[in-house]
């Protein structure tokens, strides 16, 4: 049993039908087609990680039909694809070698950080979906993707600002070696000298200067037509008017030019704004591959009988769907074939499956579990209840009033104060200090340029930079920039209770009660079932194999030699006690039935979180759509004192407006209102698209500790950026008074300028190491 | 001081080759996926194609 699976590293079960060595048919395929590739050096280069997706081909994984999302052009062929499954680098070079030996195939590259493959091939004879079953036959899973649709608005402006950078930093190195020369020469250097060196300066800088700043400008530019002020008013203000009076001083012939000042702030901010943009980017990027990978093909039923994917675009009223046992219904419709059960808990928060027939109603967003179904589809689009959940999310989004994100909030109160000051200095130097106007002017100026927001610019970006990429090795994806400012102001904490306090799957409880033989043999049955609760059989004793000949009936359960597991009616007990759950019977001939009672189960350090939560003095609620009796248990269980159950998603949102500064933690398309009408929102990413969508962050995993993790972070991240501001006044405060005075040498400014952001960064440093 | 008329002229140029190089990979795709390359150095160029394999086809 210590054995583990050749190809995917999973142990190997007993009575493998993989033969010797593997764990099943799948992974002795996957091995048999990387040694006919002659790749079997990928077994030596690889390393797992046991983060991902197991390697383990799914032999009933939904179908994608790849030919209908080939985009071509000038005759070659092109397949954009998201690769679930990829452990390391020797993955990458498997994929790439397996599919670039194909002959045809001009183009096939794996982007690692990604997790994207194109692919590329000029054969029209290539079938599509035959090429890509090679992938999929070696245990990653592949779903195509939309290039133009995927994050391109973001790579965009994060390459422009790379750009910016590198301009900014060529610029400012050189301009610096000119001042820095300058410097050095003092007196000695004659005005000359000092003259060239400085339209050398102007001759780099100014352009450097007009195009590295342009994102700073555009912003300033569209803040201050809308009537507002942010932090690029001061940024943009302080390098253009300390370039344009370098310009004229050096046509003056004055000793002084400040362009080195200029453009090294720029440089310096642009490498912040770069950093917060691409772990931003990175963040919503992995939040988008996971939403990717939920969405496939829909088998519809044509009227010849025939079957066919068709994307769920295209779906239309009075089709004829097709569901598999164990696949997501992806429309409202009428049963009109099939015996099953389905589980609604994403929709209403419901923790037990409901059995359905033909007649009954059933909408987007469930899951059928334990037979195929087929289903004439009665709404689609904007007419499904899904729709409805959305446009109902809508409303509370809109309703929301626009966070204002703290660099902003500051920037309205220091932007005023800073440009009344140079206007002082400005005023006072021609009324009092006796000075002609360019002289007043160069003083005021001066107050703008050491006062320019460089520290305080740096102070919110770095910090969440390093906060994001913390969360982000820990699972925890944040996708709105303000989020984590919103997270530190949380004082009420509402959770759902399915799929968010419970893992939303069905786990066996009375396993004292059963003996291991009992539980063995119920396994070597239910191994041979997709159903969530023969699943859970066999994920406690996963060596055990499946026995020959298992037989299984819709709606009944699993029979073979006589034995059977299934529902109580078909074990003929309907008289046993019930516990209220979902169950299974194990009826053998000549001996006493066994019962297998199971329950959705609470995340295993569940209690411990709200514990914790309850002491660091967070007010815990709970809202659940699901029945009086489960959700009060639940409550009981983990101290909740507030809860309440059988939630619409409208009572959720009321009950939401009655709270201030929540944080929404929920999964299902009940919980998407009040997670965006919530101030702040965390999903699993086992939830429904649409609520990941709307949450500000989602974290991974079986356990509930990353909204303590996150909400710890925050309160870091708040903190941290609250010394960083204070550091940037404190700065200001001595510097100020020189500026005002007049004492302020472009050395100076230049030393002052890069050691306030040196300290503020430093400072954001501290939070990616130690605990919260 | 007279040595500044080529050292300047130097320098800059340098400098300006630094920048135009790096746009220029950046352009060209060389920046897309840096977890990728810093990989890819690492595999061997020893998987020359097999000969055509039927199966395969």
């Amino acid at each position: 049993m210590s054995q583990v699976c050749l190809h995917c590293g999973d142990p190997v079960p007993f009575q493998s039908d993989g033969g010797e060595g593997f764990c099943c048919k799948g992974c002795a395929g996957a091995y048999g087609l990387v040694n006919g590739l002659g790749l079997t050096t990928y077994y030596e280069r690889r390393t797992l990680n046991p983060d991902v997706k197991s390697l383990r081909p799914d032999l009933d994984a939904a179908i994608i039909d790849y030919r209908s999302h080939i985009l071509s052009e000038d005759g070659v062929n092109t397949l954009y694809l998201m690769v679930e499954g990829i452990h390391c680098a020797a993955c990458v070079w498997l994929i790439e070698t397996a599919l670039g030996r194909r002959s045809g195939v001009s183009q096939a590259r794996v982007n690692m950080s990604t997790r994207r493959l194109v692919l590329k091939w000029t054969d029209n004879d290539i079938d599509a979906n035959q090429l890509v079953s090679v992938i999929n036959d070696l245990g990653y899973r592949l779903v195509p993707y939309d290039p133009s649709l995927i994050n391109s608005e973001n790579e965009k402006v994060e390459k422009q600002l790379l750009r910016a950078m590198a301009v900014a930093g060529f610029a400012a190195g050189n301009v610096m070696l000119f001042s820095i020369s300058i410097w050095a020469g003092g007196d000695d250097m004659n005005t000359a000298t000092r003259d060239l060196m400085h339209w050398l300066s102007a001759l780099v800088g100014l352009p450097a200067v007009a195009y590295a700043g342009r994102p700073f400008f555009r912003s300033a530019l569209s803040a201050i037509s809308a009537k507002r002020l942010n932090m690029d008013v001061p940024i943009s203000l302080a390098v253009l008017l300390a370039a344009g009076m370098s310009l004229f001083q050096v046509m003056q012939g004055a000793e002084h030019a400040y362009f080195d000042s200029s453009i090294s702030l720029l440089f310096f901010l642009l490498i912040g704004r770069y950093l917060d943009r691409r772990a931003r980017g990175r963040a919503r990027g992995a939040a988008e591959q996971l939403l990717g990978l939920n969405c496939v093909s829909v088998t519809i039923l044509n009227e010849d009988g025939s079957k066919s994917l068709v994307p769920p675009g295209q779906i239309k009223e009075d089709m004829i769907v097709l569901c598999a046992a164990g696949e997501r219904i992806t429309v409202d419709g009428i049963i009109i074939d099939g015996l099953s059960d389905i589980d609604s808990s994403l929709i209403s928060g419901e923790s037990l499956p409901s059995s359905v027939t033909i007649e009954d109603q059933v909408f987007a967003g469930t899951t059928n579990l334990s037979a195929p179904i087929r289903i004439r589809v009665s709404a689609t689009g904007e007419a499904t209840l899904l729709a409805e959940i959305v446009r109902l999310m809508e409303e509370a989004e809109a309703g929301r009033a626009k966070y204002v994100a703290i660099a902003d909030r500051v920037a309205r109160y220091y932007a005023p104060v800073v440009h009344l000051m140079a206007l002082v200095t400005f005023v006072y130097w021609i009324s009092f200090g006796g000075a002609i106007w360019n002289e007043a002017l160069l003083n005021a100026i001066s107050v703008l340029i050491i006062t320019c927001p460089c520290a305080l610019a740096l102070a919110v970006p770095v910090v969440q930079v390093i906060a994001s990429g913390r969360l982000m090795r820990q699972g925890i994806l944040v996708k709105t920039g303000t989020a984590l400012e919103r997270f530190a102001s949380v004082r009420n904490i509402v959770f759902d209770k399915t799929g968010t306090l419970t893992l939303g799957r069905a786990e066996l409880i009375n396993q004292k009660d059963i003996s291991k033989d009992q539980l063995e043999l119920a396994a070597s049955l239910a191994g041979a079932s997709k159903h969530p609760l023969s699943r859970a059989l066999c994920r406690l004793v996963p060596h055990v194999g499946v026995k020959k000949g298992v037989k299984e009936i819709p709606g009944c359960g699993l029979e073979s030699e006589g034995i059977r597991l299934g529902s109580r009616s078909w074990c003929g007990l309907e008289k046993a006690p019930t516990h209220g759950g979902p169950e299974l019977w194990l009826s053998v001939k000549d001996s006493e039935p066994v019962c297998f009672e199971f329950a959705d189960q609470i995340r295993n350090d569940a209690k411990e979180t709200i514990e914790k939560l309850k002491v660091l003095g967070y007010q815990i609620h709970l809202l659940s759509g699901d029945r009086l009796e489960p959700v009060q248990k639940v409550a009981e269980n983990l101290h909740i004192e507030n809860w309440k159950a059988a939630c619409s998603p409208m009572d959720k949102c009321k009950e939401l407006e009655s709270l201030d500064h929540t944080l929404m933690v929920g999964d299902g398309l009940n919980d998407a209102p009040a997670l965006a009408s919530a101030e702040v929102s965390l999903s699993p990413s086992t939830a429904i698209d649409v609520s990941q969508n709307t949450a500000d962050a989602i974290f991974q995993g079986d356990k509930l500790k990353p909204v303590l993790e996150i909400l710890g972070v925050a309160k870091k991240c708040e903190q941290l950026v609250k010394q960083n501001f204070v550091l940037a006044f404190v700065y200001n405060g001595f510097t100020i008074p020189l500026a005002v005075a007049g004492y302020v040498t472009p050395l100076f400014a230049a030393v002052a300028m890069s050691t306030s952001s040196l300290v503020v960064i430093a400072n954001a440093l501290r939070l990616s190491r130690g605990k919260i | 001081m007279e040595s500044l008329i080529y050292l300047i002229p130097v320098a800059l140029l340098l400098g300006g080759m630094g920048l135009a190089a790096f746009l220029w990979a950046l352009k060209s795709g060389q920046y897309d996926d840096m977890e990728g390359n810093a990989n890819r150095i690492l595999f061997d160029d020893d998987d020359k194609p097999l000969p055509p394999n039927e199966e395969l086809k």
